[in-house]
């Protein structure tokens, strides 16, 4: 079993990234290339969906410093859903949630988006 | 105070592949000394940033080189030595990032030492460059209060 998956499905002009598993040193490069790729294709409206993760780190959360003023310039953004508390512990430890956007659910952030 | 009763030791590649291995080891011993779920995943978080930055900036992604991963226990203690040989750093630079300044700038990188100290209750350093570098992670079985009280955890 990989320790680390992406699926991508795309909603209208939003991007949905949905992330399994563990995501530290090893794995956030494969999200860096999968969010890259997103910009490439000039969308910058993205969620993504950290229902089935199991562990981050910090390499995991640099993966979103990388990106995220990038991306709200132009005029896009990077919307976190679904963390569980020990996912969010990690973001919350850092001061993460004053600079992102942390909502409940998928739906919560796609309504933000429009 | 009597010397440490039981040692683990790791020695593996310096290969991010290995990560997840680390962890789990280091997991498991806390396990088997009777942690919660909270402690483990903060030694478990601790012990993979320590070692992020063994294999990324002390080897600098040469995989050839090792890290030793050894876990000492007390009476009143956890401790997780993380050993390599690489280039250390200057520990002068180790002091606490400021936060506020750290997010204004959105800075890549560079978190790791912050979090181990946010999730240890201490952190030592003894670097050697080239020779010997030395992280010391220290978890209590129980929270001590200002004037050295056990407090049991919840």
């Amino acid at each position: 079993m990989e320790s680390f998956e992406v699926r991508r499905r795309d909603d209208g002009l939003i991007s949905i990234l949905y992330i399994k598993g563990y995501l530290d040193a090893h794995t956030a490069p494969k999200l860096e290339q999968e969010i890259q790729n997103l910009i490439n294709e000039q969308n910058f409206k993205i969620i993504v969906n950290f229902n089935e993760l199991s562990y981050i780190s910090s390499a995991g959360l640099g993966v979103f410093m990388g990106f995220i003023e990038n991306v709200r310039e132009k005029d896009g953004d990077i919307k976190l859903t679904n963390m569980n508390p020990k996912i969010f512990r990690v973001f919350d430890l850092l001061g993460f949630p004053t600079l992102y956007d942390i909502l409940d659910n998928e739906n919560d952030a796609i309504k933000k988006f429009s | 105070m009597p010397e440490s009763m039981t040692k683990y030791y790791l020695k593996i590649p310096s290969e991010t592949d290995n990560l997840e291995l680390i962890r789990e080891f280091v997991s498991k011993v806390a396990t088997k000394v009777g942690f919660g779920d909270d402690d483990i995943n903060k030694i478990e978080l601790a012990i993979d940033e320590a070692c992020t930055n063994v294999v990324k900036h002390a080897y600098k992604d040469k995989n050839e080189k090792t890290i030793g991963i050894a876990i000492k226990l007390d009476y009143d203690r956890f401790t997780v030595v993380v050993t390599d040989t690489g280039k250390g750093f200057d520990i002068k630079k180790l002091k606490t990032p400021d936060m506020k300044e750290y997010l204004a700038e959105m800075r890549v990188g560079g978190l790791g030492i912050y979090l181990i100290h946010s999730l240890m209750d201490e952190v030592h350093f003894d670097i050697k460059p080239g020779v010997k570098n030395e992280v010391q992670m220290v978890k209590y079985f129980y929270k001590q209060d200002e004037e050295g009280l056990k407090i049991q955890e919840n």
